[in-house]
């Protein structure tokens, strides 16, 4: 900026000079040959580039990035303003306690918690076997020729609406239960316990299958793209030592990409954690804690939707809100801890060349 | 041969039979996949052919007893609230996804904000729901399409964020240094540069966030509520697709039952039409050669 002092400078600035430095006194003439930045530097990063448009353009996009944490700082603030009255009156209780009763105003969240995990484990029992065996077989075993249309088919699973689900498990899976899977189920494993009572086709078993249905394109796309970021170099190591197929997919591939298939099966356990619709058709919503899979249940999201447009009392749409609030936190660690593992796997990975 | 000894060539025989048991395993979970999926289109496609008739796409519900009827009103009501959503939530998802790939790039700041958008990708779209009826509805006091309209708008950001930035990740540094080189400003080689050579893939990314949220039920329940006679009006209850399909669902009746199926199928085809033709249009478009 300043001229005065400048060791290296070839001409020496006369010191007749009419003004001290202020901020305009970098007029470009007197300050060309000198080591400060050139003026046509100057003048293209000051006027050549659009600074003013560019700043105002960078400043736009950061907004619209910030904007994504601001919705979730939101949706966190509105619930736990809205989930007040519930928060102080039953306090930590609330997930412990097995009332919901709202006549009397008496909450507690644990039916509803004992639905949704009931249902989400049962669902991934089911579904996980199912979608390693579609993964391993798109990405190793299939012909090239059918990989691309069996991903296609397995992603179109993804694309069905969960009311479309839900609308074909009420007409065709609830009917089957009753009259065919439950009698046989009751018949075979009736002595474990699991399988008695009255059976009416609606109950946690049928919202764990729907379930199951629902979350298999989601674990069997992610685990292909997982195993796909296993280098074939590995493969080739492994069949290079006289390996069996089965055996190089075991040592050479999924003893490699464990992590992220965790962190698959993980997403695939936070969507089933806050599937609602599917499940609201076919769970039979009565808040009780059976341990038949015959019983009708209740998950969090499903009492959501059942109850909320009816809720009476402030206190009743608090304590709806709060089992929301805890569905959301819940879902955001799983769905945090699943990232992760995912990340640590895919991230810096080159794709596989076939 | 008298390489193997007995134990090694009964080793050898169980390692290829565990090999050909996984092999035949994984098939068969493939095709246990596949079943209950042609199973849900075929019936889909038998129930709701058998369903539907014009009257479906011009009148609205009829009453309780009354045959006939359609869903006119929900798919117009679908239209707008979808519409409202796109032009909401599209422009600030290719937003943050500029930022993240041309100007956030290696900053933790930016890493931050893409883990947010994935972990917003997984919250259950039923929370989104309560969480707008808490912000708009209740100090509308009432329902209205806008808010059905925010809600899906919130749902279709991250994923398009993810998307653009990953097709923006892919454009050649080469191209942006060119643009730059010639003296184009940084904005204006972002817009006509970057995302033009990207946009096929962002496009598709945008049709898959709007083909998620058209289906989605949950998130409307509270905000939109549907509507059983024509509505424009964005601060008004208004029908949907999904919401109609879900209450026909889990109505008694036989009627209505018909509808629902008509209105999945009806549903479905939007869906996957719209995903078709821009995959169509984005491969095959002038834009094909950019990449």
């Amino acid at each position: 900026m300043t001229t005065e002092n400048e060791p290296g400078s070839v001409l020496p600035v006369p010191n007749t000079l009419p003004a001290p430095p202020t901020k305009f006194a970098a007029d470009p003439a007197p300050v060309s040959g000198n080591a400060a930045p050139s003026p046509i530097r100057e003048y293209l990063s000051k006027r050549g580039s659009g600074s003013l448009a560019d700043n105002s353009f960078a400043a736009v996009m950061l907004l619209c990035a910030c904007s994504i944490f601001a919705i979730v700082l939101f949706i966190l603030g509105i619930l736990i303003v809205h989930s007040h009255q519930s928060l102080v009156q039953f306090g930590w209780k609330f997930f412990t306690r097995q009332a919901w009763d709202p006549v009397s105003g008496d909450f507690g969240a644990l039916p509803f918690i004992y639905g949704t995990l009931a249902t989400s484990f049962l669902a991934l029992l089911m579904a996980v076997p199912l979608a390693l065996g579609v993964a391993i077989f798109i990405t190793e075993l299939c012909p090239q020729r059918l990989r691309a249309p069996i991903s296609f088919l397995t992603e179109l699973l993804a694309a069905i609406p969960s009311v479309v689900y839900g609308l074909w498990a009420v007409f065709v899976l609830v009917p089957i239960m009753r009259d065919q899977l439950g009698p046989f189920l009751y018949k075979t494993l009736g002595w474990t316990g699991f399988f008695e009572g009255a059976n009416f086709g609606v109950g946690l078993l049928t919202a764990s299958i729907i379930l199951a249905i629902m979350i298999l394109p989601i674990i069997s796309s992610l685990t292909r793209d997982i195993m796909n970021a296993v280098p074939n170099s590995q493969r080739e190591a492994v069949l290079a030592l006289g390996a069996t197929r089965w055996e190089m997919i075991r040592i050479g591939v999924l003893r490699n990409s464990r992590i992220g298939i965790v962190g698959a099966i993980m997403l695939g356990l936070g969507r089933a954690l806050g599937e609602t619709m599917a499940v609201t058709m076919v769970i039979g919503n009565h808040p009780d804690i059976a341990k038949s899979l015959f019983a009708p249940g209740y998950t969090l999201a499903s009492v959501i939707a059942n109850e909320f447009s009816e809720a009476t009392g402030d206190l009743y749409l608090s304590a709806l809100i709060e089992i929301g609030l805890a569905l959301f936190l819940v879902t955001i660690v799983v769905n945090a801890v699943a990232r992760l593992m995912v990340w640590a796997v895919t991230r810096n990975a080159p794709a596989r060349v076939n | 041969m008298n390489f193997q000894s007995k134990s090694m060539r009964l080793n050898t025989a169980w390692r290829s039979a565990a090999n050909y048991l996984v092999s035949g395993l994984s098939i068969l979970a493939t095709v246990l996949v596949i079943l209950p999926l042609l199973a849900i289109l075929f019936y889909l496609l038998y129930k709701g052919t058998s369903s539907l008739n014009w009257a479906f796409f011009t009148h609205i519900p009829a009453p309780v007893g009354e045959s006939g009827g359609g869903m006119a009103n929900s798919i117009v009501g679908s239209g707008i609230i979808l519409l409202l959503a796109s032009l909401m939530g599209v422009p600030i998802g290719i937003a943050a996804g500029v930022y993240l790939a041309e100007f956030g790039r290696g900053r933790p700041f930016a890493t931050a904000v893409r883990f947010t958008a994935d972990v917003l990708n997984g919250v259950p779209s039923i929370v989104m729901g309560i969480a707008i009826y808490s912000l708009i509805v209740m100090q509308q006091k009432h329902f209205s399409a806008l808010a059905g309209g925010v809600a899906l708008a919130i749902m279709m950001v991250p994923t398009i964020t993810r998307t653009t930035e990953e097709m923006l990740a892919t454009v050649p540094h080469a191209i942006r240094e060119a643009a730059l080189g010639l003296g184009v400003p940084k904005w204006r080689t972002v817009l006509s540069v970057s995302l033009r050579t990207a946009s096929p893939g962002i496009i598709t990314g945008c049709m898959l966030a709007f083909a998620r949220v058209a289906g989605e039920t949950a998130p409307l329940l509270f905000t939109a509520f549907g509507n059983q006679f024509w509505s424009f009006k964005l601060n008004e209850p208004i029908a949907a697709l999904p919401l109609q399909i879900y209450v026909y669902a889990i109505s008694p009746y036989d009627e209505w039952h018909r509808l629902a199926w008509a209105g999945s199928l009806v549903l479905i085809v939007l869906i996957m039409v719209s995903v078709t033709l821009v995959r169509i249009f984005a491969n095959r478009g002038v834009l094909k050669g950019a990449s």
